[in-house]
C-alpha cells in the first residue's frame, strides 16, 4: 500500500546514470587560452552563440573552480609541465576537450618548439578539428562530451584520472632524481614512452 | 659613406661590403668588432636595432653573427657582419648596449655562439637542459621527436639524425 500512496513521488534509476546526468548538466568549463582559438572560445560564451544554453556558462579563470579544461591554441614544449600541473590542479571529475588542430596534434608547427598533440601529457575526451574552429564546432564538441559523460561509469572516469596522478609521480621522482628541469623531464618520459611504442606519458 | 669612412679610419677592417639603394652592409673581422662599434657609436650610429646570426653550413666560419644599426639623426642604417668559425665566440656588446644582453642570450640559445665578456650568457628562449641548438641548420627540424616519422629530419645531414 505505502508504494501506491509515494507513486509519482519516486523516481528509480542508476547511479551513474543520475549522477552523470547532473555532471553533463553543469560543466564549469577553465579555458586554456593560448592562441587563436581562444577568441573563437570568448564569442562561444557571449551571446550570440551563448554556451550557457548547454548548462556551461560559468566559466573560472582558476583551475580549483572548474572541471571542464578547453585547451585553445598551440602547447608548446616549454607550457607542456604548466599544463600538466593545471590540469592536476582541477577539481575532480574532471575532462578536457582539445580545441583546434594546434592542441590536438601540433597542427602546422611540427617543429623542436611545439608539442605533437596535447594527448601526449594529459587524457583528452574530445577532439575539436579546425584552424580555429568555429564557435559552433566547440559547442559540438561540449555536445559530444555531454554525450561522453551520460554513457561513462563513475568508477571509470576516477581510474582514468588516477593513472595521470600516478605518472605525475614518476615525473617528479624522474626530475629529482636526475636534477631536470620540467621540460626536459617530460621531453625524456615522451621519448621513453616512443621508444616503447605507447603514444602517452600517463 | 659610413662604409668608406670605416675603411679610412680602420684600414684592413672591411673584408666584403655591399650597398645598394641604403642597403649598406659590411663585412668585417672578428677582432675588430669592438673598435668598429666604437667608431659607429661615435658617427652616431647610437641605436642598436637587433642581432642575430645566420648558419652556412658549408662555409669554413660557419656563422654570419648580424648587428644592425640606425643613425638616429640621419635615419641611415648599416648592417654588420660578423664571421665566426664553430666554437669562437664574439666580443659582447652588452656593456655597450643594454639591449644586447638578450639578443646575445638569444643568438647564444638558438646558434650556440658564446659572448665572450656577456654577464650573464643563459638559455633565453628553450629550457636551461636544452639539448643542442635550435636554429643551426643540422638541429632536425622536429627535435629528435621520436614520434616524428620521415620528413622531420635536417636538409643539412643527408636526412640523417643528428
Amino acid at each position: 500500500m505505502a508504494e501506491l500512496d509515494i507513486n509519482d513521488a519516486v523516481l528509480t534509476t542508476r547511479l551513474d546514470a543520475v549522477v552523470n546526468w547532473g555532471r553533463k548538466n553543469s560543466l564549469w568549463p577553465m579555458p586554456f587560452g593560448v592562441a587563436c582559438c581562444a577568441i573563437e572560445f570568448m564569442s562561444m560564451m557571449s551571446s550570440k552563440y551563448d554556451l550557457s544554453r548547454f548548462g556551461a556558462e560559468a566559466m573560472r579563470f582558476s583551475p580549483r573552480q572548474s572541471d571542464m579544461m578547453l585547451i585553445l591554441g598551440t602547447i608548446t614544449n616549454k607550457m607542456a609541465p604548466v599544463l600538466r600541473t593545471i590540469y592536476a590542479q582541477m577539481a575532480e571529475p574532471k575532462w578536457v576537450i582539445s580545441v583546434g588542430v594546434c592542441a590536438s596534434s601540433g597542427g602546422m608547427y611540427r617543429t623542436y618548439a611545439t608539442l605533437q598533440g596535447v594527448d601526449r601529457i594529459i587524457p583528452v575526451d574530445v577532439y575539436v578539428p579546425g584552424c580555429p574552429p568555429r564557435p559552433e564546432s566547440i559547442i559540438y564538441g561540449v555536445m559530444k562530451l555531454q554525450e561522453q559523460i551520460e554513457k561513462e561509469s563513475l568508477s571509470m572516469r576516477k581510474d582514468h584520472i588516477a593513472r595521470f596522478y600516478e605518472s605525475l609521480e614518476r615525473q617528479d621522482a624522474l626530475q629529482a632524481a636526475k636534477g631536470l628541469t620540467s621540460q626536459q623531464t617530460i621531453r625524456e618520459m615522451l621519448m621513453d614512452a616512443g621508444e616503447r611504442g605507447v603514444g602517452t606519458i600517463f | 659613406m659610413i662604409i668608406e669612412h670605416i675603411d679610412a679610419q680602420l684600414p684592413g677592417t672591411i673584408t666584403d661590403r655591399h650597398d645598394f639603394r641604403g642597403d649598406q652592409t659590411v663585412v668585417i673581422t672578428r677582432e675588430n668588432l669592438l673598435a668598429v662599434v666604437d667608431l659607429l657609436h661615435r658617427e652616431g650610429f647610437q641605436f642598436l636595432v637587433d642581432i642575430t646570426a645566420v648558419d652556412w653550413p658549408e662555409r669554413e666560419q660557419r656563422f654570419d653573427v648580424v648587428y644592425h644599426w640606425l643613425n638616429l639623426a640621419s635615419q641611415e642604417r648599416l648592417r654588420v657582419k660578423v664571421p665566426v668559425a664553430d666554437g669562437e665566440s664574439v666580443a659582447s656588446l652588452a656593456g655597450l648596449f643594454k639591449t644586447a644582453n638578450w639578443f646575445e642570450r638569444e643568438v647564444f640559445d638558438l646558434f650556440g655562439i658564446r659572448f665572450e665578456g656577456h654577464p650573464d650568457l643563459r638559455r633565453l628562449l628553450t629550457w636551461g637542459d636544452f639539448q643542442g641548438h635550435a636554429l643551426r641548420k643540422d638541429f632536425p627540424l622536429d627535435g629528435g621527436d621520436v614520434f616524428c616519422m620521415e620528413g622531420c629530419t635536417a636538409p643539412y645531414n643527408n636526412g640523417e639524425r643528428s
